[in-house]
């Protein structure tokens, strides 16, 4: 057993492994001819935080009974969660090579085969519930297990997240930790333009939740942040991260065409030289 | 049904402390005793279905046995694409269990009419799906489900159906028959059978030799005794309070195609609503009108046979 993030964990500092998981994504996506890594790159730092610092969950046993449950909702932005499991040792790393391809368990929206995996989604908008619904059993059982899902701001557009937004407060349930990745760009415009989730932090404030509003890229204060889960008031919390889409290659960044498109072959090497540099 | 449902869960659920039960903020009078008896494993969720059956997944993946409880069309095609992607992809050991089977909330209206639901149900992978005629079937069926380990949807009606075969279901994954008979056999699902024994009598007054049978499970579906029954009758007809399309009627059409010798295939069912306004009335006159009154079976019935 080889469970991650206990208290004397000496592991690789969140940073590298961002850096990491995001050249293993600009791999993926191009080999594969993909789509989505502008929403992969804006979130790799808060899963760096989450496998590097937070997460109580063994890679040689990823059914490990009381283990913390990470549940991504934002299903398309597969390509990093794979690398970040790879990254952790839950398969080798060279499987990541797969992605997409024909007859693999990697596929394009995240797929419960992988190990590390808790559930498939790429529907929009079933993620938390399914939280909801591990965070209930975790704290029957009182084994201290926490339940953390990432949703896109794109997704906060689906009715079934503000059915479990309601209901999460309502129970106080203080082991579930939502994370919106909201980086300001949806599929098709920005969320300003689609529909506009402002006053974003008031509407979660406004149903109870604890609401953090911090630099999604910031790994010190996602660490802090994360770190003071369950959270002391009795109230599930949200941490709304200010992210930037396609952050960390600067042609990318802010860009909805990365939504879709996949880099050539010189644009992968001039994005991962800006990785290195 | 819906008493003898309650009852069976709390029975199980005291044997079994691994069993949840969910609502959609519906089930007055009916799942109080189980809420008294188990308030750390019953939630009423809301009226909100997609939660529900979300949440639903998020226990079941965490090594429990759910069951979701509503009317008809809610815990069902209210939440549909969540029982596909998070129930059954994921084989969450989910039971969906909706009250008002067809017609049964009468004058409540279309919305509260379950007409589809079997049919729409039965095409999501690897799910059971259970359509009791009576209390003696809805006990066998929660019984079922509550160790099945597999994703189950469980059509009831409402209250006051009366038992219509014997209390012992020894399988009711396989047909049980409520009347021997073997010219024509009568293939009933859900309370509805109880019209077809009715109409079966009245045949046998006129001299036929008719049997009736009631098939529950509608998914996995006993093909095998299908075949038998259509190489022995000369006729076999389905009936059920759901339309056609999807329902029993499509599961025997589809099990015989290709029987060298079989009886012909007629069913009986509720015709689609398309764009109709529906009207209000008992369950009893809404069967009626949908020319599912015993009488109207009867001739239906000679119709087919004037007809071989
Ligand atoms: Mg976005």
């Amino acid at each position: 057993m080889s469970l991650l993030n206990r208290p004397s964990d000496n592991r690789p500092g969140p940073k590298d492994f961002a850096r990491r998981i995001r050249a293993h994504t600009l791999r993926m996506v191009h080999a594969a001819k993909a789509s989505h890594i502008g929403g992969c790159l804006s979130m790799a730092d808060i899963l760096a935080v989450l496998y590097t610092r937070i997460l109580r969950v063994d890679p040689d046993d990823p059914q490990l009974a009381g283990r913390d449950r990470f549940v991504l909702s934002k299903g398309h932005a597969t390509a990093v969660l794979y690398a970040a499991l790879g990254e952790c040792g839950f398969f080798p790393l060279s499987e990541l090579d797969t992605y997409c391809r024909d007859g693999s368990i990697f596929t394009g929206h995240v797929s419960h085969a992988v190990p590390g995996v808790e559930v498939s989604t790429g529907s929009l908008g079933h993620g938390l519930p399914m939280a909801i619904g591990m965070a209930l059993v975790a704290r029957a059982a009182g084994n201290g297990s926490r339940a953390f899902c990432l949703l896109s701001d794109g997704e906060c557009d689906e009715g079934s997240n503000w059915e479990g937004i309601l209901f999460a407060p309502h129970h106080k349930l203080d082991n579930l930790c939502v994370i919106v990745d909201f980086n300001k760009i949806q599929s098709f415009g920005t969320v300003a333009e689609v529909l506009n989730l402002d006053p974003f932090a008031e509407k979660w404030r406004s149903f109870g939740w604890h609401v953090v509003e911090i630099d999604g890229h910031d790994v010190a204060a996602l660490e802090r942040v994360l770190s003071a889960m369950p959270a002391p008031s009795a109230r599930p919390t949200v941490v709304i991260a200010h992210t930037i889409k396609g952050k960390g290659v600067s042609f990318m960044e802010n860009k909805l065409e990365w939504h879709y498109r996949s880099p050539s072959d010189e644009l992968l090497a001039q994005a991962l030289a800006e990785l290195a540099s | 049904m819906r008493t003898t449902f309650i009852e069976t869960l709390s029975q199980a659920a005291s044997e079994n402390p691994d069993i949840w039960l969910l609502c959609g903020d519906l089930g007055y009078t009916v799942l109080e005793p189980f809420a008294a008896k188990f308030p750390d494993r019953y939630l009423n969720v809301g009226v909100a279905e997609q939660n529900m059956a979300g949440i639903a997944a998020g226990i079941a993946l965490s090594g429990k046995t759910v069951f979701i409880y509503s009317i008809g069309n809610f815990p069902t095609l209210r939440c549909l694409e969540q029982l596909r992607n998070d129930v059954c992809y994921h084989g969450a050991d989910v039971k969906i269990v909706a009250v008002g089977a067809g017609y049964a909330y009468g004058s409540q209206g279309y919305t509260h009419h379950a007409l589809e639901d079997v049919g729409i149900m039965s095409m999501l992978p690897g799910i059971e799906v259970f359509v009791p005629c009576d209390p003696n079937e809805v006990r066998a069926a929660t019984r079922l489900v509550a160790t099945s380990r597999k994703p189950a949807y469980l059509r009831l009606s409402r209250a006051g159906e009366p038992n219509l075969g014997s209390a012992e279901v020894t399988d009711l994954r396989k047909p049980r028959v409520l009347r021997q008979g073997q010219e024509i056999v009568i293939l009933a699902s859900g309370p509805i059978a109880s019209r077809a024994l009715q109409a079966a009598d009245e045949l046998a007054k006129r001299g036929r030799d008719v049997g009736v049978v009631s098939v529950s499970c509608l998914k996995p579906f006993d093909e095998t005794l299908i075949r038998k029954l259509a190489r022995d009758a000369a006729l076999l007809v389905t009936i059920e309070e759901h339309i056609l399309r999807g329902g029993l009627f499509s599961l025997v059409a589809a099990a015989i195609a290709g029987v060298a010798k079989q009886a012909h295939v007629a069913g009986i069912g509720v015709p689609e609503q398309a764009g109709k306004t529906s009207n209000a009335g008992s369950r009893d006159a809404l069967l009626d009108a949908a020319g599912l009154s015993v009488p109207a079976i009867v001739a239906t019935i000679e119709q087919f046979l004037s007809n071989l």
